[in-house]
């Protein structure tokens, strides 16, 4: 494997930590502390950054394309492939780094934009500089004032020193469930609501006021930055070949130390379960992947390998690398419930199967969970899921009937207990799967 | 050339005039929105789906081309 980086930058040694190997427990990285730990931003001087004939930016795509880099805000699509589809449609580019994490579950790209701001920002720059943009775009929860604030002065501090060819410009968007995903944020800053649009037409063919768009994660745009310096092998160099590279999960629930993780792609669940510090009660199974993602048993779960393809084979989703683990003393169908509610109340209401389908949905999930379901729920739910899969403009009513139908398999025989004899013992547990307060939540669209 | 149909569901806001005029190829859910039976539209109901494409209120119904089996998403 040839590996052309396009700075001199010697690579670490070290196998893991990559993105959070700079990360202070206490304070952001600070742009001269990130200088020293990674060396300069690898971009060519400017005399030679479009000079015709040598197609610098299009060698940046073609290393991303075979360093293997995939999306790591849930999709896992091949970021090189992107880059190359938006550079292909007609028009100037703009390029979108996503911080919105929508997920209740997750706080890695929270954890990234806190701690290691400049690693966003050099991959928000060299993504620009590769599909060749003039318009850049930060986006992030507005109503997290701290971090728009230190990621001002990030920016500020890369201003001052003339970092950044094009000026990155932050956004604050709606924390809402659905507004993290790509349409929703590419309407937002086209000026609408921040609720997602029907596609086609997808963001790289008309994005932002109608000019060809690549919305990235942040923590794909930082793995981004770390390629560029050390090159495609050196990315290989962790994870599988088929899905290359390290990965940033988000552990909770029942494990002794729940957090955020750096792991090599591939890394068995049961392995970072361990890593997390091990059960800290007797589990039951594991949500893998987030909202979006599946109900696993644990034994089953084990030893998957954490990647998009090893997880699609046992009926699970990657999702953007959340796993939380659920002791046997909990109510899996009362944790259904409750997120699936969660969910209901985050519809955009803008497509009848979701705006209806998912608040009966949650009603019958509650009733089974807490009430029973007089042996009518679960034929009642079996009904209602084909009436509201694959019928929205987004994914978020598949993410939660997706949900439903592993928890109905996985759980199926405390299901039957259920809708035959009432609630368990596990209803009376307090909630394990984490759901934003009445108050942290924004009831706004815009 | 063959031609299938299709439902941007934001647009929709359930009338229920395609179901009406085609009730061959639509059927509605328990909420008034319509369920395709199947997206591709054969020859003889061409006629029809177009008058329901016509009919819609909100420009919800969408008659595409499609030029083989390999359909955008």
């Amino acid at each position: 494997m040839t590996s052309i980086a396009l700075s001199a930058y010697r690579a670490p040694e070290l196998r893991l930590p990559r993105l959070l190997a700079g990360v202070s427990y206490y304070h952001p990285t600070g742009l001269a502390e990130h200088e020293e730990l990674y060396g300069p931003l690898p971009l060519p001087p400017p005399a030679q950054r479009y000079r015709a004939g040598r197609q610098r930016p299009e060698r940046l795509i073609d290393l991303v394309e075979r360093s293997g880099l995939t999306g790591r805000g849930g999709a896992g699509f091949s970021t090189g492939r992107k880059m190359r589809s938006v550079v292909a449609r007609p028009g100037r580019p703009v390029v979108v780094a996503n911080g919105s994490e929508g997920e209740p579950a997750s706080c890695k790209d929270r954890l990234l934009l806190t701690r290691a701001p400049h690693l966003i920002l050099d991959g928000i720059t060299l993504a620009a500089y590769a599909v060749e943009a003039d318009e850049v775009h930060l986006v992030v929860h507005g109503q997290e004032a701290d971090l728009m604030a230190s990621l001002q002065d990030a920016i500020a501090d890369r201003e001052a020193l003339g970092v950044d060819p094009v000026p990155i410009q932050l956004t604050g968007i709606p924390a809402r469930y659905v507004s993290s995903e790509q349409s929703s944020v590419v309407q937002y800053l086209s000026g609408g609501p921040a609720k997602p649009t029907f596609s086609p037409p997808r963001p790289h063919e008309r994005g932002v006021r109608g000019r060809p768009t690549l919305v990235n994660n942040v923590e794909t745009l930082a793995h981004l930055a770390l390629i560029a310096r050390y090159g495609d092998g050196w990315f290989r160099g962790v994870g599988t070949p088929s899905a290359p590279g390290s990965t940033l999960v988000t552990v909770g629930g029942a494990v002794a130390r729940p957090g955020v993780y750096e792991i090599e792609m591939g890394t068995p669940i049961g392995e970072l379960v361990m890593k997390a510090g091990g059960p800290s009660e007797r589990l039951q199974a594991l949500l893998v992947g987030g909202y979006f993602g599946a109900w696993l048993p644990a034994e089953l779960a084990w030893p998957v390998p954490m990647t998009h393809a090893d997880l699609r084979a046992v009926g699970g989703a990657m999702g953007a690398g959340m796993v939380i683990a659920l002791p046997v003393t909990a109510c899996a169908l009362a944790e259904t419930a409750r997120v699936v509610s969660y969910l209901a109340e985050e519809t955009a209401a803008q497509c009848g199967p979701c705006m209806f389908g998912l608040p009966a949905l949650a009603d019958t999930l509650i009733e089974l969970a807490y009430q029973g379901g007089w042996g009518r729920a679960i034929k009642a739910i079996a009904t209602l899921v084909p009436l509201i899969e694959k019928r929205g403009a987004c994914r978020h009513p598949d993410g939660a009937t997706q949900l439903v139908r592993s928890a109905l398999t996985a759980f199926a025989a405390d299901a039957r207990w259920h809708d035959r004899h009432g609630p368990c013992h596990g209803v009376g547990r307090a909630p394990l799967l984490p759901i934003p307060s009445d108050e942290e939540r924004d009831w706004d669209w815009t | 050339m063959t031609y299938r149909l299709r439902v941007n569901p934001i647009a929709c806001t359930a009338h229920g005039m395609c179901a009406e005029l085609l009730p061959e190829l639509i059927e509605l859910d328990p909420w008034g929105y319509p369920i395709l039976l199947s997206p591709a539209v054969p020859a003889g109901l061409m006629e029809h789906a177009r008058r329901a494409v016509d009919a819609c209120p909100t420009l919800a119904l969408l008659l595409e081309e499609t030029t083989g089996p390999s359909l955008l998403s």
